[in-house]
């Protein structure tokens, strides 16, 4: 086959206009200006329409892969959340977590496939709420809908991805989370096998991505090896694998669309440096983890504060000074106002 | 260093640059087909040895290729000889000689890294 024809076949319709915003359960406490940052972007910079509603729920994802949900639940919840998108007379949903989409995505599939089983949660969500709904036109996560910007976006950037010292590109690591691009390939730009969405915006804003061996790796978040302590081990080794596999290649950051990804990557780097001795970096700092509105965040010339990335466990510091990203230390631990707040212990190994 | 009531999982990713192939190489030298296995498990199906004992060609096929040889060594006296593996095997090898070949290498050969 062609490979222009071919390329064809993995790329997907994405919506960038008029959008029903669906939050993350988790991504507000961990990276708590990501989805502020997304709608700020889309809305001031880019001036696109996307309805945030409060009455939105979780999608239950955590509790349904840690068999704790039935999947009739499930289904129902996520269709009382299409009956909100109908409700504000929306067709597109933009959805902020991998978890949710590729949840949204396997309910979709299933009603496809099992009619009966929609008409079902129909009649639930009718007896439950008296709701009623649409099937969204299309899905997208909102990593789709910034690939789909990433131009619009450099054109308006204030900095480039170019160490401003050496002149060359920053090397990123890119990791799609599994729950995005492994379960329903077909809805993915570039599929299972070379998913594009963030080494897009990466080679857009002037990165380089690299590519090393275990770039598929999962992070090893997988709900239920994580919820019990005993199991951590498993979790933290899949992280522990793609750190070791991918330090000969010097990351400058890592780069992330999944909410359980950036955090594990982020915080199992304190937990091996605290268990092992071992950091990933040459200055034993540990390499930053960004989610991919953090990343537009600061070429568009954002504080770094109001990014949120003091609160990040890698701290970025030396990410900022390569791009020369300015800030003010001094504010860093600050409210709004300025006034100062408590400072966070340092860990002894994990330089900060 | 911290406790946290886990511990990390030894990494099981094979570095072919660093495995000992001396064992393999010796082997193919000698008895060519070996390099045509598929790994497809029928010798240790019909295996007279591995009916009562855990003697298992298929695992000692990937043991010599990863240069395991402490573990070879307790395995490979357990084989009869009966030869039942060769009639079975789709390949045609001579799975007999490589028995042979590996109890020769075990003890004549200069294995260490």
């Amino acid at each position: 086959m062609n490979p222009k024809k071919m390329w064809n076949t993995y790329q997907k319709e994405i919506p960038e206009n008029n959008l029903y915003y669906a939050r993350s359960c988790i991504r507000q406490n961990f990276f708590p200006a990501s989805e502020f940052i997304f709608l700020d972007i889309m809305r001031n910079v880019l001036g696109k329409y996307v309805f945030d509603d409060p009455n939105h729920t979780t999608c239950t994802g955590i509790g349904y892969h840690a068999d704790v949900v039935p999947f009739d639940t499930t289904q129902t919840v996520i269709a009382r959340q299409f009956s909100l998108m109908t409700e504000a007379g929306l067709e597109n949903i933009a959805v902020s977590c991998v978890t949710s989409f590729g949840l949204y995505t396997e309910v979709l599939e299933m009603w496809r496939h099992h009619p009966e089983q929609l008409e079902r949660i129909r009649k639930f969500l009718y007896k439950a709420t008296k709701r009623e709904f649409n099937i969204p036109k299309s899905i997208a996560h909102t990593s789709d809908i910034m690939y789909s910007c990433k131009g619009f976006i450099a054109e308006k950037s204030k900095y480039s991805l170019i160490n401003k010292d050496t002149g060359e590109p920053l090397r990123a690591v890119e990791h799609i989370g599994c729950h995005y691009a492994k379960m329903f390939p077909s809805n993915v730009v570039g599929g299972a096998e070379f998913p594009r969405v963030l080494a897009g915006m990466i080679e857009s804003w002037g990165g380089q991505v690299i590519d090393y061996p275990e770039r598929r790796h999962c992070c090893g978040f997988g709900f239920r090896n994580y919820l019990v302590q005993a199991n951590r081990g498993y979790s933290v080794s899949n992280s522990q694998k793609k750190f070791e596999s991918m330090k000969p290649y010097k990351p400058d950051f890592i780069l992330t669309n999944c909410p359980g990804c950036a955090m594990f990557m982020d915080k199992w780097q304190y937990l091996i440096a605290e268990m092992e001795g071992e950091t990933y970096d040459s200055e034993g700092k540990g390499i930053p983890v960004l989610t991919y509105e953090e990343l537009a965040g600061l070429v568009l010339g954002y504080n770094p504060w109001d990014l949120g990335l003091q609160i990040h466990q890698v701290q970025c510091e030396g990410l900022l000074d390569k791009i020369g990203i300015e800030y003010n230390p001094d504010l860093k631990y600050a409210d709004k106002d300025g006034n100062p707040l408590p400072l966070p212990k340092k860990p002894d190994i994990l330089i900060q | 260093m911290k406790k946290f009531g886990f511990t990390t999982a030894q990494s099981r990713s094979i570095d072919y640059d660093k495995v000992n192939t001396k064992l393999i190489k010796y082997i193919i030298e000698n008895e060519s087909s070996f390099s045509t296995c598929i790994s497809c498990g029928a010798c240790t199906a019909t295996c007279s040895a591995g009916n009562i004992t855990h003697f298992n060609i298929r695992r000692l096929n990937i043991q010599i290729r990863l240069g395991k040889y402490e573990t070879i060594k307790q395995e490979i006296d357990k084989c009869m000889l009966c030869g039942k593996c060769m009639l079975v095997c789709p390949r045609g090898i001579n799975t007999r000689n490589v028995i042979m070949l590996i109890k020769k290498g075990l003890t004549t050969l200069d294995l260490s890294d």
